[in-house]
Formats: structure tokens, sequence, C-alpha cells
């Protein structure tokens, strides 16, 4: 799929919404919607897409959508997915449908987790895409697992004595793969048709199929709103976020900058959560943090390559 | 007039509501164990694993995701029952009132069990008391048959389109959920006729009329929705009437928000709730024997709570006993009472009125117990100065 092929299909997020500048969010979610020609259902998890695109009495969503709760999008969509199978056999329901889930990473990695994993295992057939912007956004950027290290947030802030958030984040696309399940990902609408082509994929899987996309966030992460698909680009090419696939057990490296890998500085200094960093005493985080990415990667590509000739 | 519950059957509280499903044959059930629920579940389990039913079953990983799995798939107009006792029902609290807000005729058998701490898994409705202004329709069930038929008129009350709102069923914990009884049920054929087929006016699954559930609804809005849901309440009291009345054409029974044992003449009278009606009506009996002229008083219907109906039923009585299986702190008596006291507020003629506070935990109501309340009522009747909240069965 091309971009022109892209600009004539029907928008199924409308604009209007009230999501900031240069959030990579409604992006994403525009972008995964306009991947597929199916009817889809959507869940979304509490958080900032859903509070800024449904503001009774309007809404952004062209597609029937639901939100229940912050930590319980999966479980929603079981129930959804649930009842169009029942109803499907007893022919109430003709149409093929999609069931979709978008949550943050808040919801996804933290709060959520207990019901995405259970979910996963009872096999429900849904695409879920966690928007990772790396903190809870929706209620004043505080710290969460997907929240990297180093970077300051307003519950784990960088002081003089204490830089920012000193755990590294939780590899929850790993996690999510540790399920067996048919189809993970790791993603990035800076890599648009890698981006497109995941999201079919999940769709197409028959069963649960995951997705995490990096999502530039300009208001917590103090970036510029119209740098947010390059950052986008940068997380890939300086391995902080890896693009892979998982496919039944099957690990494939989507891209491997290799000799032309950026530097993580690059990634930190066009960010103000990181501002700090910047700071000659703190250089000992950014070399910490450059490690961690650096062995983190090798893991990933490690495993990528035993799998290789499957 | 003849009745439709023609089949004798010996089953326990558990075991009726799990029988009431499975001729209710709902789309979707998405259910976690608890201690005294569990044979609701693994009943119905056994069900649908043999095929008897057409239900999907969701084995969910907490009453948490049980109620969101519900919500989900009732918004996807799907008949969707759940189940749960005390802890399950605290912790999937949250999702209880996103179910009735979003109007959402989900029904819920609940073996009531005491609130944790301490730890405890025995029957008293400290559970109930934590969603009382939940928003749900609450029927309360005396026994096993209780449970079967509300569980029946639970369906149609929740799914009338002048309702819609979710329904819980109470019962005992242990005390009726694992207590054999004889009852009777209708043919499968019965049952199917009466809740008929469910074809909700919204769905997700309209992909062709996309609805959004569950949006952000701030101070322009959330208030006038929050009156609605007011108003589903209050019309649920004139369709419970009926159905009630339809009901009652396939039974013979009568049904009533209040169900008065003996309370026409009644000079003293117990109000109860689930399985404590039974040996408050036992006593009663005793004390006619004595010529004393005892009734009970059955909640059948806890919320919607209806005032008039109350007041009518207890007023000519000389004093009156509320009987509450839940404490409140910090306030002056149980909940069932705060109700009862308060509906008198206006009322030109109001018997004498005290509270007892019984069967925490599942500690047993003696028959001996109730003999001393209705002695107290005398006693109370007769001018002796008493607590009007009193605690009963307790160690001081
Ligand atoms: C049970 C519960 N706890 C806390 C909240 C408050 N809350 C709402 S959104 C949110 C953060 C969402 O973070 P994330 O999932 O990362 O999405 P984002 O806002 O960053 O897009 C929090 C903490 C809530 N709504 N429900
Ligand atoms: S706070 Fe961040 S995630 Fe939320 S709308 Fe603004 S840019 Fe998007
Ligand atoms: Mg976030």
């Amino acid at each position: 799929m091309n971009l022109k092929e892209l600009g004539n299909k029907k928008i199924r997020l409308s604009p209007g919404h009230r999501l900031c500048p240069g959030c990579a969010a409604p992006i994403i979610a525009k972008l995964a919607l306009l991947a597929t020609d199916y009817d889809v259902v959507v869940a979304n998890a509490t958080g900032c897409l859903e509070v800024s695109t449904t503001i009774y009495p309007y809404t952004a969503w062209r597609v029937p959508w639901i939100h229940n709760a912050f930590e319980n999008a999966a479980a929603t969509i079981s129930g959804v997915e649930t009842a169009y199978r029942v109803l499907k056999k007893q022919g109430k329901i003709k149409k093929d449908i999609k069931f979709l889930v978008f949550g943050g990473d808040g919801g996804t990695y933290d709060i959520g987790l207990q019901s995405l994993s259970a979910a996963i295992e009872r096999g429900h057939d849904f695409l879920y895409i966690c928007y990772d912007n790396e903190a809870y956004m929706n209620t004043g950027i505080q710290r969460s697992s997907a929240t990297p290290f180093g970077a300051s947030t307003t519950t784990d802030p960088a002081t003089d004595k204490k830089p920012g958030k000193m755990e590294f984040r939780k590899d929850l696309t790993e996690v999510i793969a540790a399920h067996h399940i048919p189809y993970a990902a790791q993603a990035s609408i800076g890599f648009l048709n890698d981006y497109l082509m995941k999201v079919k994929k999940g769709l197409e899987t028959k069963g649960p199929a995951f997705i995490n996309v990096i999502s530039p966030c300009p208001l917590g992460w103090k970036t510029d709103p119209s740098k947010t698909v390059e950052i986008s680009k940068l997380a890939v090419e300086t391995n902080f976020w890896p693009l892979f696939e998982v496919e039944h057990d099957k690990w494939t490296l989507n891209y491997d900058p290799g000799e032309n890998k950026k530097p993580l500085m690059e990634w930190i200094k066009v960010q103000g959560r990181y501002k700090h960093l910047l700071k000659p005493e703190n250089k000992w985080v950014v070399d910490k943090a450059q490690a961690e990415v650096d062995r983190r990667f090798e893991l990933i590509k490690r495993r990528c390559e035993l799998d290789k000739d499957q | 007039m003849t009745s439709m519950l023609k089949n004798r059957k010996v089953l326990s509280g558990a075991h009726a509501a799990a029988e009431a499903m499975r001729q209710i044959d709902p789309d979707v059930v998405a259910v976690y164990p608890i201690t005294p629920q569990t044979p609701i579940a693994m009943k119905f389990a056994d069900y649908v694993n043999e095929g008897k039913v057409h239900t999907e079953m969701i084995r969910v990983e907490s009453e948490h995701s049980a109620m969101s799995a519900c919500v989900g798939s009732s918004a996807a107009g799907a008949r969707t029952m759940t189940a749960t006792s005390s802890n399950g029902l605290a912790l999937m609290t949250e999702i209880v009132y996103i179910a009735s807000s979003t109007r959402l005729p989900i029904v819920m058998n609940l073996a009531d069990r005491a609130l944790s701490g301490p730890i405890n898994i025995h029957g008293d409705h400290s559970d109930a008391m934590l969603v009382r202004d939940s928003g749900w329709i609450i029927l309360a069930s005396e026994n096993a048959q209780d449970v079967y038929e509300n569980t029946i008129m639970a369906v149609k009350i929740a799914e009338d389109k002048r309702v819609l709102l979710p329904v819980m069923i109470l019962q005992d914990g242990f005390i009726t959920s694992h207590s054999a009884e004889t009852m009777y049920t209708f043919d499968d054929e019965t049952v199917k006729k009466f809740v008929g087929e469910y074809n909700p006016k919204y769905s997700l699954l309209r992909t062709d009329n996309p609805i959004t559930m569950g949006p952000l609804d701030l101070f322009d809005y959330y208030f006038e929705h929050k009156r609605q849901q007011v108003e589903a309440m209050d019309n649920a009291k004139k369709v419970i009437k009926e159905v009630f009345s339809n009901f009652s054409k396939l039974t013979g029974k009568t049904y009533n928000y209040f169900e008065g044992y003996k309370t026409e003449d009644a000079d003293f009278i117990i109000v109860a709730m689930n399985s404590s009606v039974g040996t408050a009506k036992f006593v009663a009996d005793k004390f006619r024997e004595k010529g004393v002229k005892a009734g009970v008083l059955k909640i059948r219907v806890f919320r919607p709570f209806m005032d008039e109906e109350v007041v009518e039923k207890l007023k000519n009585a000389k004093a009156v006993a509320v009987l509450d299986r839940a404490a409140s702190f910090g306030s002056h008596g149980g909940p069932i009472f705060h109700d009862v006291r308060s509906a008198f507020y206006e009322s030109d003629k109001k018997p004498k009125m005290l509270n007892y506070i019984y069967g925490l935990g599942g500690r047993e109501l003696s028959v001996e117990l109730l003999n001393k309340v209705f002695n107290d009522l005398i006693e109370f009747d007769g001018g002796k100065s008493m607590n009007q909240v009193q605690y009963l069965g307790v160690r001081d």
C-alpha cells in the first residue's frame, strides 16, 4: 500500500479531536484503521486517546467504539468478540468483523497487563495496539514501567539529587511474545510501510495479535510537535526501539541500522524530558542508558538470527 | 390456578441459579471462581461442555475481567450473565458501576459472603451493601425456589426498554447456596417463552450504524445522564410490578416488593432479607401459637426500594424489628434499617422500631435469638427502654 492509495481511503478517525498538536497517538490509530478494509469494532483503554476523541456529545470515531475503564480494554474486547462469535453462529450477524484495541503504556504495561495477558491466553481473536508514550500522559506525565531510564516524569522528576527514573523500562513486547502468541511486533510510524504491514498481519492473524508502537508525546517528552515522525524514526535508528516481529515464536528483525546506528544521544538531545542528561555530571546516565540499549538490541538480534532459517 | 412449576427437584440455591441459567440459555457467561459462588459456575460449565446450552463461557482471570467482559458482551448485543461473591464483587465494583451507567441489562447471581477482612467465606450481606448504590436492581431470595424464580424474572426486568439496567439476585452464601431443598422448576419451553429473544436497539456489532459507548462525559452532561439513570430505576418500579404479574400467571403465586407473612393484623413484625426470612416465619408461627400477633416482612426487591410499600405493610404494627446482616460503620444502625426508618419520616402513623445487626461472617441466626427479638418488641411496646440498635448473637 502506498501513500496515494491511503489518501483515497475513508478516514475512520475524524479530525476535530482534542489531542495535542503533533501527538502520535491519533496518527497511530488513524493509520491502523486505514490499513484495513474490514469492518472493525474498537475498544479503548482510558488515556489521552480515549478522553480526547470522545468528549460527549462529540465523537471522532466513525467505527463502533467502546471505552469501559483503564485496566480492562482486553477483557472488554474479549466480551465483544465472544458475543460476535455466538451471534454469528446463531446467524444474527452475517459479516466479518475485526476487533481492535488501543491502549496507552499505562493501560497496557501496568494496570491492564493482567487482563491483556489473560485475553491472549484465552485466544480471543483481536489485535491490541499499544501506543507507548512512555508515561501516564493523560494524568500529567507520571512514571510508568515503560518510562525509559534517565527520563524525568512528574512522579520521578530529575533533580540535583536524582537524574530522573533509575530503572530500565519493561520490555513488554517480549513479555507478550512469551505467551507464544500468534503475532507480536514492535513498530514505529517513522517506518510507515512496516507499520501498515504489521497492522494488516495482526488483523489477518487468527487469534490474538499485539503491536507495540512508540508514540512521541510533544507535551510529555517536551519535543517539537512538528518532529513527531522524525523522532519516531530516531527511536528505531538508535536501536532504542527495535523493529521486530514474532510470528508463532519465530523472531524476525525488520530493521538493523548496522554501521549506521545513531548514538542514543541523538534521541536524548531532542527531548526536554532528558534535558538534565546533557549536564556533564550526568554523563554516566547516558552511558548506562546507551549500554542497556545496545545490550537489549543484541539480545533481540541474536534471537532473530537463531530463527532466521526456520 | 394451576402452576407451571411442575418439576419437583432437590437443588441447592447455587444449583437453582445454574438451572435457571441453563433454561435462560444466555449468549455469554463470563465468570471467575469464588466460594460460595463456585457451584453456580461449575454446574453451568457442565452444561456448556455437555452442549446443553448454546452459551459461550469466558473463563476469565479475575472478577474485574468477568464484569469487564460482560460489559463488552452486553454492549455487543448478547444476553449476558455472571455470578460472584464477596471479594469478587468488591474487585469488580468499578465495573459494576460502569455496567449500570452504560445501561447494560446484565444479570448476576450473588451468593452473599462477608467481605474481608478478616477473610471469611460465610454468608452476610456486606458484599451486597457495598454495591447498594451502584444503580443495579437488587432482588433478594429466601430460598432456592426464590433464586430460581428471581433469576428468570431478572432477565425480563433488565431487558425492558423502559429499564435497561443490570439486575443482581442475592442468596445467602452456604445457608442457601449449599443447602439442598425441595423445589419446583418449569419446563425448558416455559422459560424460553417467558424470557423471549433479546433484540437490543443498539449494538457495537452494527458496523453500519457505529456508536460510541463510554465517552468522556463532563459537567455539561454527566448530571443529566445520572438523572436518566435515576429515572430508569423509577421506571423499574412499574416494570417489576408488570413482570411479577406476568410471572404470577405461570406460578399461581403472588410477588411483591415486600411480601408480608401474617403481617396484615400483626402487632409485631420482623423485617428481613434472604434466608433469615424462613427462620423468622417459623418463629412468628410459634408466637402466634402463644397468642401473640407476630408477622414477618420479606424483602424481595431491595433496589429500587419502595418506601410507600414498606410503610403500607408496617404502619399498623405496634413495634417492628429490622434485621441487618451487615454493619454500617459510624452510622446509626444497619443499611436496611436506614431505609425502613427513613421511609416513615413523613408518615403520621409509625410503629416503634428496633434494629438488630446479626449474622456477620455467617454467625448462625438461631430460633432462640429470634425469640428474643419478638420478646424485645413486646417489652419495648410495653414501655421498656432499649437501645434502638442492638447486636444479636455476638459476645460482648
Ligand atoms: C483505576 C484507575 N486508576 C487511575 C486512573 C487515572 N488515569 C486515567 S488515564 C491514566 C494514565 C493513562 O496512561 P497511559 O495508559 O499511558 O495513556 P496516556 O494517557 O499516556 O495516553 C490514569 C493514571 C483511572 N482512570 N482508573
Ligand atoms: S499529552 Fe501527549 S499523549 Fe496526550 S494528547 Fe498531548 S501529546 Fe498526545
Ligand atoms: Mg502513556
